[in-house]
C-alpha cells in the first residue's frame, strides 16, 4: 500500500524506481496468490469437517459453515474404531522413534569412532542398502515377516522399522564432526566405549538426535505400505491404514466427506505440532545438520 | 582394511585404553546389522526366489511343494500376451505419464518458489516458506483424502471451474486420456500396433483425467521439499558472481538463466533424480484413492505388484513386477550418476567462462 502511495507522490522523478515498485507489487501479488493456492485447501478441509454432509457437497468453497456441527468428530471418537487406530499409530511411532534414536546413534558412533576389522565393509553395505527403494520391498518384507511368524503382531509392525540406514548415516556424519579430544580425558579416566558413547558423545549430538526424532516420528506416523503388508487384524489397524480404507469406501457407505476430512485432520495434527515446534530446524535441515 | 593397518601407529600411546574396541564395534552395530539384514537383505533374496517360483502364498515358499519355474513369471508379465502383460503395460503407461508430467513441473515450480522466497528484503519470508512447505509434512493418506474431496464432482475444483463457466469433469471416474481430447478411438494403425499389449493410441493418450488428480497432488506436496533444497543451494551461492554480472549490465532475467541456474546444476540433478525415483514408487495415494480405477487407468507398477500378490495370490508375478520396478529405478539412478560424472565438461566450460571473464575485465 505504502509503496503505491510513494509512487503516486513522485511519479516523474525517477522512472527506474517506479518501475521497480511496479515489479515489486507484481512480485508480491504472485507470492500471495501462490500462498493462497497452498493454504486454501487446508482451510477448506478444516471448515468442511464442521459442515453437514449435504452442505459439504452443496457449497465446497465457503469458509463459513451454515450449520456448524461437530457430528463428524463425535462419530469418529464415539462410534468408530478411530481411537484404536490412533492408539496403534501412537504406540508404533513412539517405539520406532525411541528405537531409531538409540540404534541409529549406537551404530553411527561405532562406524564413526570405534576401530574394528570390517568396519569399512559394514559401511559400504549400509550405503548399498540405502539405495534400495522402499516400495520394491513391499512384497519381500511380507515374505520375511510371515516366515518369522510375526505377521499381524506389533513385533511385525515395529521391528522392521526400528533401524533406518539413512539415520545411521546422519548420526555417523555428525559424530565425525565432534573432536576426538573430547573423549580422550574420559577414556583415560577408564570409561568404556558405551560410557563414552552414552554420557559424553551422545549428549553433544543433540542437533543430530533431534533430526532423527523428526524424521522417524514423521516417517513412522505417516507410514502406510508397511502396515498394509504386516497386519490384517482390525485391532492392529493404524491411522494411515484405517483412514485409507475409510477414504475408498471399504468401511462406509456414501460420501461422508466431513467425516473423512475430520479423520485426515486429526491424523495431521501430531505431525503439524512436530513441524511447528521444530520449524526452524526443519527449514534449515537442508543447510547441513552440523550447524548449531 | 585401512583401519587395521593404521592401528599400531595411531594407538601407540594408549593401547591399553582401546582394549575391547573391536568387540564393542560389532556389538554396537549388531542391532543395525541384524535388523537391516533381516528386513532388507533377506527379503530381497527371498523375493528373488519367489519371483522364480510358482509359490501360491500358502505355507513357506521354501517348502517342498514349491517349484522352480525359471523366468516364467517375468515372461508372463513382459511377453505373456494375457491379462498380466496388459495390466503391466497399463501400469507402465500410467506411471510413465505421471513421471513425465510431475518431474519437470515440480522441479520448475520448486525452483520458482525458492527464488521467490530467497529475496533478502521479502516481508513475511518465514510465513511464505511455511505455507509452501507445509503440504510436504502431511501424510500421503491425509492429503489424498483432501484431494479426493477437492476433485469430487461437487468439489472445490469444479466449483471454481464452474464460476468461470467451465463444466468440470467427473474427475475420479473419468478414464479418458487427456491428450485424446475427447476422441473415443484413434486411427486404425495406432489402434492395431501394440506395446506390452496396450495399443499405441492408448500410450500416446496421456494420463487419464483421474490420474491427473495424483499429478496435481504430487506437484502440490513435493514442491515444498524441493524448494528447501534449492533454497539451501541459493543461499550458498556467493553474491560476487551476481554482482559481477550486474556490473556487466545483465538484467535480472539474464542473470537467472546465465549465472544462477548454471551454478545450481548439482542441486537441479539431485532434485530431478529424487523426483524420478519418488515418482516411480507411487503407491500410498493409489491405495487410498482410486485403487487403480477407473478402467485401470490409475494402476501403477507398485500397486499392481501389491494386488497381484495379495489379492490374486499370484506371488511370483507380484515379486517379478517388484524386481522390474527395481530395475527401472536403478536405471534412472545410474543415469543420474552418469550425468553427474559428466561434471568435468562443465568445469572445463566454467574455466572457459572464467577466462572470458578475465579477458573481459582486463579490457
Amino acid at each position: 500500500m505504502s509503496a503505491t502511495a510513494t509512487q503516486q507522490r513522485r511519479p516523474s522523478t525517477s522512472p527506474g524506481r517506479s518501475g521497480r515498485i511496479v515489479a515489486s507489487s507484481v512480485f508480491y501479488a504472485v507470492l500471495v496468490v501462490l500462498a493462497i493456492v497452498y493454504i486454501y485447501p487446508f482451510l477448506i478441509q478444516v471448515v468442511t469437517s464442521f459442515k453437514t454432509d449435504s452442505e459439504a457437497a452443496r457449497d465446497p468453497l465457503s469458509l463459513v459453515p451454515q450449520t456448524f456441527t461437530t457430528a463428524a468428530y463425535t462419530r469418529l471418537f464415539l462410534s468408530s474404531d478411530f481411537p484404536t487406530w490412533f492408539g496403534n499409530s501412537a504406540i508404533v511411532t513412539l517405539l520406532v522413534t525411541v528405537g531409531r534414536v538409540f540404534f541409529d546413534s549406537l551404530a553411527g558412533y561405532a562406524l564413526a569412532r570405534l576401530r574394528f576389522r570390517g568396519r569399512s565393509v559394514v559401511f559400504a553395505g549400509l550405503v548399498a542398502v540405502m539405495s534400495v527403494p522402499t516400495v520394491v520391498l513391499l512384497i519381500p518384507k511380507f515374505l520375511v515377516i510371515n516366515q518369522l511368524g510375526i505377521y499381524d503382531s506389533y513385533a511385525g509392525m515395529v521391528l522392521p522399522l526400528l533401524v533406518d540406514a539413512a539415520g545411521v548415516f546422519i548420526m555417523k556424519n555428525f559424530f565425525e564432526s565432534i573432536p576426538v579430544s573430547v573423549e580422550e580425558q574420559a577414556r583415560i579416566d577408564g570409561a568404556g566405549p558405551f560410557r563414552l558413547f552414552w554420557s559424553i558423545v551422545l549428549p553433544m549430538a543433540r542437533p543430530a538426535v533431534v533430526t532423527i526424532i523428526i524424521l522417524s516420528f514423521q516417517g513412522s506416523w505417516n507410514e502406510l505400505a508397511h502396515f498394509i503388508v504386516s497386519t490384517q487384524s482390525p485391532d492392529l489397524t493404524t491411522l494411515t491404514k484405517g483412514v485409507a480404507q475409510l477414504a475408498n469406501g471399504q468401511l462406509s457407505q456414501g460420501r461422508q466427506y466431513p467425516l473423512k476430512l475430520a479423520a485426515a485432520i486429526i491424523m495431521t495434527i501430531p505431525v503439524a505440532i512436530m513441524f511447528f515446534v521444530f520449524q526452524r530446524r526443519i527449514m534449515n535441515a537442508s543447510e547441513g545438520a552440523v550447524k548449531e | 582394511m585401512t583401519t587395521t593397518t593404521e592401528r599400531p601407529l595411531r594407538d601407540g600411546g594408549h593401547r591399553g585404553l582401546r582394549r575391547g574396541e573391536a568387540a564393542s564395534g560389532w556389538l554396537f552395530t549388531a542391532p543395525m546389522l541384524v535388523l537391516l539384514g533381516l528386513f532388507l537383505v533377506v527379503p530381497v533374496l527371498m523375493a528373488l526366489w519367489v519371483s522364480l517360483s510358482d509359490w501360491g502364498g500358502r505355507g513357506s515358499p521354501f517348502s517342498g511343494g514349491v517349484g522352480f519355474v525359471g523366468l516364467k513369471n517375468y515372461a508372463a508379465v513382459l511377453l505373456g500376451g494375457g491379462l498380466a502383460e496388459q495390466d503391466f503395460g497399463m501400469s507402465l503407461k500410467n506411471n510413465a505419464w505421471y513421471v513425465v508430467l510431475v518431474v519437470p513441473i515440480q522441479t520448475a515450480l520448486s525452483l520458482f518458489l525458492a527464488v521467490l522466497v530467497n529475496r533478502q528484503i521479502l516481508r513475511g519470508r518465514g510465513f511464505f516458506r511455511t505455507a509452501f512447505y507445509f503440504p510436504s509434512v502431511t501424510s500421503s493418506v491425509a492429503i489424498t483424502v483432501l484431494f479426493l474431496f477437492l476433485f469430487s464432482t461437487t468439489g472445490a475444483i469444479n466449483a471454481v471451474l464452474g464460476a468461470i463457466g467451465i463444466n468440470g469433469p467427473n474427475w475420479v471416474n473419468d478414464p479418458h486420456g487427456i491428450f485424446h481430447f475427447g476422441a473415443s478411438s484413434g486411427p486404425a494403425w495406432l489402434e492395431s500396433a501394440t506395446v506390452l499389449d496396450i495399443p499405441l493410441w492408448d500410450w500416446i493418450g496421456g494420463p487419464s483425467v483421474a490420474m491427473c488428480i495424483y499429478i496435481v497432488m504430487a506437484i502440490f506436496t513435493t514442491s515444498g521439499t524441493f524448494m528447501l533444497l534449492f533454497l539451501a543451494a541459493l543461499q550458498n551461492l556467493g553474491g560476487d558472481v551476481q554482482e559481477a554480472a550486474m556490473v556487466d549490465g545483465a538484467n535480472g532475467w539474464q542473470r537467472f538463466w546465465r549465472v544462477t541456474l548454471p551454478q545450481l546444476r548439482p542441486t537441479l540433478f539431485t532434485v530431478l533424480t529424487l523426483g524420478l525415483i519418488g515418482c516411480w514408487q507411487i503407491f500410498d495415494q493409489i491405495y487410498t484413492g482410486t485403487r487403480g480405477q477407473p478402467a485401470k487407468t490409475t494402476i501403477t507398477p507398485a500397486y499392481l505388484s501389491y494386488t497381484s500378490s495379495f489379492q490374486d495370490q499370484d506371488w511370483g508375478q507380484g515379486a517379478a513386477i517388484a524386481f522390474i520396478l527395481f530395475v527401472i529405478i536403478v536405471i534412472f539412478t545410474l543415469f543420474q550418476r552418469w550425468v553427474l560424472r559428466d561434471r568435468r565438461v562443465s568445469r572445463r566450460r566454467m574455466r572457459m567462462y572464467e577466462a572470458a571473464a578475465t579477458r573481459g575485465s582486463a579490457r
